[in-house]
């Protein structure tokens, strides 16, 4: 009978283990996103921008009346604030901008990334339901893409976030998101009394996404107030509610008074407001969920790929190149500021906006110090988007890890 | 680290150990009689929704609490009829409440998050009000003792009292002696007069209310009253591992659980400059102890170990 008994337990603790692996997981394979994501897209993406202009088309183009759009959701939109919403945000704003009709929309929501057989056939029924092009918005679903892309030659399949591509029906997308998050730094930086500063981020130093988005906002901060530190602690996982409550929380004990978050859920923020401080939301405009302590919100704005992309199919304009847009596309963004924000952030803010937006200055061109003493970059040179996307282990010198 | 610093890791170590406090309890009412249920994370969930939507509702944290207790108890019904009537495997059983709760929380989280308006799912300002820290006249002034034991929300009290009446029930109480013996020898307990088929309901489903109450606590508290998905996140399974940490006494689980919440937020408040360990680790922590536990349990061969005999089997009345 003890026997029996052992057994059980021990599946029981095993049981526990897995659960405790299977949510970390996933956000691995997301995490290598990080890794890998437009290595080969941020060249490309280069070339795009000059090739794009004079691009003859490379498909036929479609009447927008026959015209059918599929997207591939990890998640499902309605779940809240998170990326999934994100996306199906920039799909509406697409079909709004072109005036389709709701059936000229395909969605599948809920196909999980790792699930090969899912992913294919979702996007084998966009096919079969006539969809010309489709979005896959998750990095999981890059192999899929390009072995179907293969298998039917009429149908463009447009990938988000990762490195392949064929130049013709299948193409990647994704955004310089950190240019948003440098804005984020100034209204952190001129809002801070305590000087300190908290980050709660999904992941370490070994993810140049995360890694680099922070060095954007610390290099934000900086600019405006470089007597501020920014505290990051991480939380290993993209969406965590407790744990990026309790990172946040934890920041706060020590002092933070504004805490800004590269992660899924708005609990930092929510955190923030209950301790009568304030933060900078992401993904969407977190001061639906926090009013009294969000200062502004990094958000992605994925309607003007959207709406770009499916333009140039109806057009027969598609050219098949990746697409890897900043502020000056309208890509990334700041929610509008809200009261609480300190006097003067709109104009510090508009100032840094201009020089980015115009292509003058980026965020990573030239020397940067690192915490660590040692200094990345070239002077008078920027910093290519293949480093910037896959390369950043470094925290620059106002950051600290906690 | 500052003695300020440490004070407030200490809370926030009882603020994470809570929901372990009702998931664990729950789950020793139930292996006390035989029955391994698996399906915590699932009834918490569960709770996690019921709660969260009866409290936007209603505008009632007591409604909140009271649904979230119903609707673990339906869940642990569910469990129930099942194991103890129809004798289906019970981790099976358990696992399938778990995957089913869990997508059922999320399911209805989207319903409802579908029709709100502005895309978010937020507990009116009365609710919240109520379920913010209890501030004791008087007590919660004495500095650092204050701060430590008079400055929690009412879910932490609330965990306090069901696992000091839990411990009573069982181990002080002759309804709870009998109910322990179901536990060690269903057909001894049956011969010696006690309802097995009942006591058995009786306590999974209490055990199914108490999960319910701590599924709400997640989805309120650590949520601040904003809706997500997945707001039970795991808690559910450590509360499980937790139940041989405690060596299935209620009492021990008051401390158990805070050690459990002291892991659970010791990465974020030891500084990362001092010692390099990579933060997985300390994920993988509560997890290791309880091995550890476990190990020691089984080394020591007391005659004292409380893991019930026959746990994890059904009764077969008709076998004996």
């Amino acid at each position: 009978m003890k026997k029996v008994v052992s057994v059980l337990l021990s599946a029981a603790m095993a049981l526990s283990l897995c659960a405790g692996c299977s949510s970390s997981s996933a956000p691995e394979t997301e995490a290598q996103e990080a890794e890998t994501q437009a290595a080969g897209a941020a060249e490309e993406g280069a070339e795009a921008e000059q090739a794009g202009e004079a691009a003859e088309g490379v498909m036929p183009a479609v009447a927008k009346e026959d015209l059918k759009v599929g997207v591939i959701h990890i998640g499902n939109p309605a779940d809240g604030s998170g990326y999934s919403y994100a996306h199906d945000q920039g799909i509406v704003a697409m079909q709004q901008a072109l005036g389709l009709d709701d059936s000229q929309i395909v969605r599948k929501n809920n196909v999980a990334d790792d699930d090969q057989t899912a992913i294919d056939t979702a996007m084998r029924e966009c096919v079969e339901e006539g969809c010309q092009i489709i979005f896959a918005t998750s990095w999981g679903y890059m192999d899929a893409c390009e072995a179907l892309a293969e298998e039917f030659p009429d149908v463009v399949f447009s990938h988000g976030t990762g490195y392949k591509s064929n130049g013709k029906n299948f193409n990647n997308y994704f955004g310089r998101i950190y240019q948003s998050r440098y804005l984020s730094g100034i209204a952190a930086g001129l809002k801070t009394e305590t000087n300190k500063i908290g980050y709660v981020g999904a992941w370490g130093k070994d993810n140049a996404e995360v890694t680099g988005g922070c060095n954007a906002f610390a290099m934000g901060v900086y600019s405006v107030n470089p007597d501020a530190t920014v505290y990051i602690k991480t939380t290993n996982s993209w969406y965590d509610p407790e744990g990026e409550k309790q990172a946040a929380v934890a920041l706060i004990n020590e002092g933070c008074d504004v805490i800004g978050q590269h992660c899924d859920t708005p609990n930092p923020q929510l955190a923030a407001e209950e301790a009568g401080v304030f933060g900078v939301g992401y993904n969407s405009d977190m001061s639906k969920d926090a009013p009294g302590a969000v200062l502004t919100s990094t958000i992605w704005n994925w309607g003007a790929y959207y709406t770009e992309a499916v333009e140039s199919l109806i057009n027969g304009t598609w050219t098949g190149e990746n697409y890897f847009g900043g502020l000056k596309e309208g890509l990334v963004d700041l929610a509008p500021l809200s009261d609480l924000c300190a006097e003067g952030t709109a104009e510090k803010i508009e100032e840094a906006r201009e020089k980015m937006a115009s292509g003058e200055w980026d965020v990573f061109d030239g020397v940067i110090e690192c915490n660590d003493g040692t200094t990345v970059g070239t002077e008078g040179e920027p910093m290519s988007d293949a480093d910037i996307t896959g390369n950043i282990h470094w925290y620059f010198k106002n950051v600290v890890e906690k | 680290m500052s003695s300020e610093l440490i004070i407030k890791f200490l809370v926030a170590a009882v603020l994470a150990g809570t929901p372990f406090l009702f998931g664990t309890v729950g789950e020793i009412l139930s292996e006390k009689v035989g029955h391994l249920n698996l399906g915590v994370e699932g009834m918490m969930a569960i709770g996690a929704c019921a709660g969260f939507m009866a409290g936007y509702v209603t505008d009632s944290f007591v409604i909140a609490i009271l649904a979230a207790a119903a609707a673990g108890t339906l869940a642990a019904l569910i469990y129930g009829v099942l194991t103890v009537t129809f004798m289906a495997n019970q981790n099976v059983t358990g696992l399938t409440m778990t995957i089913f709760g869990t997508g059922l929380s999320n399911f209805v989280g989207v319903y409802m998050l579908e029709r709100s308006e502005g895309g978010t799912l937020k507990l009116p300002e009365r609710v919240t009000a109520q379920m913010r820290n209890i501030d004791i006249p008087g007590l919660s002034d004495i500095p650092v003792l204050g701060e430590l034991l008079f400055s929690y929300n009412p879910f932490v009290y609330l965990g306090l009292v069901i696992a000091v009446l839990a411990g009573i029930y069982l181990y002080k109480t002759q309804t709870g002696l009998n109910v322990q013996a179901i536990g060690e020898n269903p057909a001894a307990a049956d011969a010696a007069g006690i309802e097995v088929t009942k006591w058995r309901y009786i306590n999974i489903l209490l055990s199914g209310a108490i999960c319910g109450i701590g599924g709400a606590y997640c989805s309120m508290i650590i949520n601040s009253g904003v809706w997500l998905r997945d707001s039970v996140g795991g808690l559910g399974w450590i509360s499980v591992a937790l139940v041989i940490f405690a060596s299935w006494k209620p009492i021990n689980v008051i401390y158990g659980s805070f050690v459990f919440g002291a892991l659970r937020v010791l990465k974020y408040y030891v500084p990362k400059n001092t010692y390099a360990i990579p933060t997985a680790f300390f994920d993988a922590l509560p997890f290791l102890i309880t091995a550890l536990v476990l190990v020691i349990a089984s080394m020591r061969k007391s005659k004292r170990s409380h893991i019930p005999a026959h746990l994890g089997v059904n009764y077969f009345r008709e076998e004996r």
